[in-house]
């Protein structure tokens, strides 16, 4: 995949969404790494051509924001591990050890064969499901050493990964096509509430607790 | 105290983040409501409420509402702060996953208040499956003519974009943000002005964060003194509290403001093992640790300021004795390094410091001159910074230090993984165990 006529048209789409086109950059920037695997030249272009900025300007912003890959291609699945202090503390190292041990790279790194690109996450705003892994952005929670091996094998056999919240991953490229805005059709994937989520409600009806008064 | 479910009273119901699922429940009557008011009569309602930022810094809604100037001739603009990155803060991304309609009713009531027509929603661009659903959410919202070209025969055109970033914690800062949703660096702009009379495209603009937006049709709803029944004085009503660390049943809980970290803690299921525990953080890595003897003091605004810390986001964070604080500490002191925007000198260079300082000690070559040393340094840097992520990277340290001087004074000669063993702070089995 490349940048194509339709990259162009989706990123005027995307432009036209703000009172003032510029505001449209970020997401512009990851519809053009969807499509390069990397924030190019050629995807610098494109954003300052469609803006009418430099591509000085595109690429002072392309380097401020770390999901921007700006040295070298992705790989086909980002596999991601919060090592914050809870998550790592918790798990999350060991977790990060033996996948990087596992693939045979370090952060931001992608396996020679380019399926994979690992790193270390800040916090996912997740702490509740800790450790934390995430496959093409999408939440792996309450992970463990075991599951976190066996979710590499099954992206290695080809078998469908689904993760805790959200729809099964399709690619680290898809994700960021989705972040970009544009629809993927997946937001009812995933179901309701987990049982995280549902800690304070399951809990407060097991006790008889409500709010006051007649609250919807 | 009881637990008070209302953001979160229907998220065990499978379709709760549709429309179907939040008309069921009366989705959309606050709207309604609200609109046939005058804006002005809205904003007195949420001043009356007493309802304060769920971002971290309380400030005070409908008081922001009401710095918007008014026939100003400019476009005026809300913009949803939904860049929950914070160490420690994780309950505005389940709201969005499972609640994602509050928030869009939310924003109708807001930009009704302070007379918008545009409004943002800014997610942190890791978390695809909440934009997803929160991008769902506005389209059938649009769909069904709640939002468009005169909102519920109104006269409001309300139009609601979902943005996504790409990360960078700093853009959780409300100037950085809109800096980030111009298309630029995010990083902070000087204040003032302030947001309400230039913030997006130099315009009027209220920034607010998701939580505080989605408590506000329920309020609409139920009224101020139904919301007032909950919390304190200065600190009233529901808030959605997300508890995680070294407890048996980490999760969401709704409770009023004034609930106790011993309370949430008990509607967690103890502490794992039945251990003591070592320090808590109420709300997010940016405020001082608290200790046991600190379990019951009322999780609100002003009691947790007079114990030395701050509410923040209200997502406590809760660690056994078998954790490091030196470790815990030198942890967070890495991101903020890797978060500093590089705008200002103090903490651009100032997070580096502290952070290698610490790395030192967690190594077990910690300086002695340095345990005071660091202090001064995050004396240099609170206050001197250009926004509050370098007073936020200054706040760890000297809160760790007033409880935990002897674990900093070992970490001189001991490295830290030695004196408490990394195996026993985890809550999963260990590589060894795995045979990894």
């Amino acid at each position: 995949m490349s940048i194509t006529d339709q990259t162009v048209t989706e990123c005027r789409e995307l432009a036209a969404r703000y009172p003032q086109a510029r505001s449209a950059l970020l997401p512009m920037l990851h519809l053009v790494q969807s499509q390069e695997g990397i924030v190019n030249k050629a995807g610098i272009e494109l954003c300052a051509e469609v803006l009418q900025l430099s591509t000085a300007e595109v690429n002072a912003v392309a380097t401020f924001y770390t999901m921007y890959r700006r040295t070298s291609k992705g790989g086909e699945h980002h596999i991601g591990v919060c090592i914050n202090t809870l998550c790592g503390l918790l798990g999350g190292d060991a977790i990060y050890e033996a996948l990087s041990n596992r693939l045979g790279v370090g952060s931001l790194e992608t396996t020679s064969d380019g399926a994979f690109t690992l790193e270390r996450l800040e916090c996912m705003a997740a702490c509740t499901h800790a450790p934390v892994m995430t496959v093409d952005w999408e939440f792996f929670d309450q992970m463990t050493i075991a599951s976190a091996m066996d979710t590499i094998d099954d992206l290695i056999a080809g078998v469908a990964v689904t993760p805790s919240r959200g729809p099964a991953v399709r690619g680290w490229r898809a994700a960021e096509r989705t972040v970009a805005g544009l629809d993927d059709g997946l937001a009812n994937e995933g179901g309701g509430a987990d049982e995280l989520m549902l800690a304070g409600l399951n809990r407060a009806k097991e006790l008889g607790q409500t709010a006051p008064g007649k609250v919807n | 105290m009881h637990l008070t479910p209302v953001i979160t009273k229907h998220w065990d119901e499978p379709d709760s983040f549709t429309l179907a699922g939040y008309k069921r429940h009366g989705g959309y009557t606050a709207a309604a409501a609200a609109l046939k008011q005058a804006p002005d009569d809205v904003i007195a309602t949420l001043k009356e409420s007493g309802l304060r930022g769920r971002g971290g810094a309380g400030f005070p809604t409908g008081m922001k509402w009401g710095f918007v100037p008014q026939n100003d001739g400019k476009p005026h603009y809300l913009v949803i702060n939904g860049d929950e990155s914070e160490p420690g803060a994780c309950k505005d991304i389940p709201i969005l996953l499972a609640n994602p309609h509050s928030l869009v009713e939310g924003i109708i009531i807001t930009c009704w208040a302070i007379r918008a027509n545009h409004a943002f929603i800014y997610i942190r661009g890791e978390v695809p499956h909440p934009i997803r659903r929160i991008a769902q959410a506005v389209e059938e919202a649009r769909a069904a003519g709640l939002i468009g070209k005169n909102v519920m025969g109104s006269g409001m055109d309300l139009d609601i974009v979902v943005h996504g970033g790409a990360g960078a914690y700093i853009c959780g800062e409300e100037t950085a943000l809109l800096d980030s949703l111009e298309g630029r660096r995010g990083q902070p702009r000087l204040k003032p002005p302030f947001p309400a009379l230039a913030g997006l495209y130099a315009s009027p603009t209220v920034v607010n964060n998701v939580e505080t937006i989605c408590s506000v049709p329920y309020i609409i709803k139920n009224g101020v003194d139904w919301y007032r029944q909950m919390g304190t004085e200065k600190s009233p009503g529901f808030k959605v509290w997300a508890v995680a660390g070294h407890v048996n049943r980490p999760g969401i809980f709704e409770a009023p403001l004034g609930i106790t970290m011993r309370e949430l803690l008990e509607h967690a299921g103890g502490m794992r093992d039945n251990r003591k525990v070592k320090f808590w953080l109420p709300g997010g890595s940016s405020v001082p640790m608290l200790l046991e003897e600190h379990l019951d003091i009322p999780l609100t605004y002003e009691d947790m300021v007079a114990a030395g810390t701050m509410l923040g986001t209200g997502t406590p964070m809760v660690f056994d004795e078998t954790t490091s604080v030196v470790k815990a500490i030198t942890r967070w002191l890495e991101f903020y390094k890797h978060e500093s925007c590089g705008k200002c000198t103090p903490c651009r260079e100032g997070t580096y410091w502290i952070t290698g300082t610490l790395e030192k000690f967690q190594d077990g070559r910690g300086d002695a001159a340095e345990i005071d040393g660091l202090v001064e340094l995050c004396d240099q840097i609170l206050g001197r910074s250009f926004c509050a992520l370098g007073d936020a990277a200054a706040t760890p340290y000297p809160g760790a230090l007033k409880y935990f001087r002897n674990e900093f004074e070992d970490a001189q000669t001991r490295p830290v993984d030695d004196a408490f063993d990394p195996s026993a702070t985890m809550i999963i089995p260990s590589l060894s165990e795995v045979g990894v």
